[in-house]
């Protein structure tokens, strides 16, 4: 594996820090006066998802983290695992339901989603921004209420719950930002 | 090479307001009878301290090192040592690996020198000129000392590694490792502690002798150095000495960096003998400052990067 100096810091980077593989979110570079220069370091540990700071002296070498994003379609999951396969080598790789976390909630099998590969095992999965799922339970609207802006949950067909707007109906297909888990729009014409 | 940057990091507006400041620096200096002196970007010498850095070039018919000068300091004392009388010299100086949202590897510094002045004399006057650029009132000045005392209730010039590190800890600072050096640990907690809530414009002075630099020593306090350091919203703006004329106390100082050097494994460096002999034909009584003119720019335009001064940063050149 190889080595990066903390002058090739940017954010981004994935570096390895007490055994876990990082990203580094954000880099600043400060000098005293005189004396050592500083490289104060916001990054996340791609393991835990937590976000830590940690200052290193300028100069000092890092290992890198063999961590890349993978364009991969889930195909099914089992008791245990959740497999995935790339779709341009044809490779299946396993996850566990650690590394697909939320993720799974918007997956239906055959769906595309980027996998983050850290020494070609997954260690995250992140669905596409939006997708389009269907609503497979949602009570009627109650009649007359028209508060604007009103909601009722939806059960979409992952399992996935939202809130959507009274006039949504179950059977319907809808739009949903996954970093949010908000309800965007009706997507009756954008169903694929 | 990414060819759609290649317009200026700087607004042209902003370029002409930095024009304007290089222009009221050089008026405040002539009328001052400081002379403009223009000294070698190019040296075979370049500064022992093991934290500065610097680039090189070959020269191909000699095939000689030449040093890009981190500062015009050993240049300018040079003219002060020939009787140049009080200088001063607006120019790029260089820092290896030295970037970041207020540094630039190619940066632009005001290094002056007046004669007969200690170091008080010269803040005064640093005062004045931030007055004619910024409009600021005269800074607050607080000794090393006063200051840790007030942000971390802490004696540095009395401490221990133990209290200096609980201290790192209690602040939430994840430090690195820096080798039991009670100066290297003063100076992660200034620059991570006391340096950000220095907004106001505040001179720290007296530094601890350990890191007075090119500093005389303290005449009445011999753990001090008439060393003194200006800080505007949190940055670093100037750096100046009540300079230390003494060329044996300077040559042991440059021994000391070297042993240092060799201690972390640096690239050693040639003493300026040249420098020395200088020294050792005598320097006046003065005192000089660096002050980083791109830091002045940011403050007088409310820029909050040193790209948006720079006509090309580092990445557009």
């Amino acid at each position: 594996m190889g080595t990066v100096s903390t002058n090739e810091f940017k954010p981004g980077l994935k570096i390895m820090l007490d055994g876990n593989p990082c990203s580094i979110l954000e880099n600043e570079f400060v000098k005293p006066g005189k004396g050592q220069a500083f490289n104060r370091v916001r990054y996340r540990n791609l393991l835990n998802g937590r976000v830590v700071e940690k200052t290193f002296k300028s100069g000092e070498s890092i290992e890198t983290a063999d961590v890349g994003d993978v364009e991969m379609q889930y195909l099914y999951k089992d008791d245990q695992f959740f497999y995935f396969m790339d779709n341009s080598t044809f490779e299946q790789a396993t996850a566990s339901p650690e590394a697909v976390g939320d993720a799974a909630k918007w997956m239906r099998e055959n769906d595309n989603c980027a996998v983050t590969l850290w020494n070609e095992k997954p260690i995250a999965v992140t669905p596409p921004n939006f997708v389009i799922l269907k609503i497979v339970k949602s009570d009627p609207g109650v009649r007359g209420d028209t508060v604007s802006g009103a909601t009722k949950p939806a059960t979409l067909e992952t399992g996935a719950v939202v809130r959507v707007p009274l006039f949504v109906e179950e059977g319907e297909s809808i739009r949903v930002d996954t970093r949010t888990g908000d309800y965007m729009s009706r997507a009756k014409d954008e169903q694929n | 090479m990414n060819k759609t940057n290649w317009p200026p990091s700087a607004s042209i507006e902003t370029l002409r307001a930095r024009a304007f400041v290089l222009q009221k620096i050089r008026e405040f200096f002539q009328n001052k009878n400081v002379l403009e002196v223009e000294t070698p970007v190019l040296s075979r010498h370049t500064v022992t301290d093991p934290h500065l850095h610097s680039l090189s070039a070959q020269y191909p018919l000699t095939q000689e090192t030449f040093y890009f000068q981190t500062s015009p300091e050993y240049h300018m004392k040079r003219l002060l040592c020939a009787g140049s009388d009080s200088i001063f010299q607006l120019c790029k100086s260089f820092r290896l690996d030295e970037q970041g949202r207020i540094h630039n590897p190619e940066f632009t510094m005001l290094e002056w020198y007046r004669i007969n002045f200690n170091h008080h004399q010269l803040m005064d006057e640093i005062d004045e000129l931030l007055c004619v650029i910024l409009k600021l009132e005269p800074a607050d000045r607080y000794t090393y000392q006063a200051i840790f005392k007030k942000y971390l209730q802490c004696d540095p010039l009395a401490t221990n590694l133990n209290e200096l590190k609980t201290l790192a800890h209690q602040h939430n600072l994840n430090p690195p490792d820096l080798d039991d050096d009670i100066d290297a640990w003063l100076m992660f907690l200034f620059s991570f502690i006391i340096e950000p809530q220095l907004i106001t414009p505040t001179f720290i002075y007296n530094f601890p002798i350990t890191q007075a630099a090119l500093a005389k020593k303290n005449e009445t306090d011999p753990r001090l150095g008439d060393r003194f350091e200006l800080y505007i919203n949190g940055m670093e703006i100037a750096n100046g000495f009540y300079e230390l004329s003494n060329f044996k106390e300077q040559r042991a100082r440059f021994n000391d960096d070297l042993l240092k050097r060799k201690k972390l494994a640096y690239e050693s460096i040639e003493i300026d003998e040249r420098f020395l002999a200088a020294l050792e034909h005598g320097l006046p009584d003065c005192a000089g400052v660096a002050l980083g003119v791109d830091r002045l720019v940011m403050l007088a335009l409310n820029k909050q990067t040193i790209n948006e001064v720079l006509s090309f940063s580092f990445e557009r050149a």
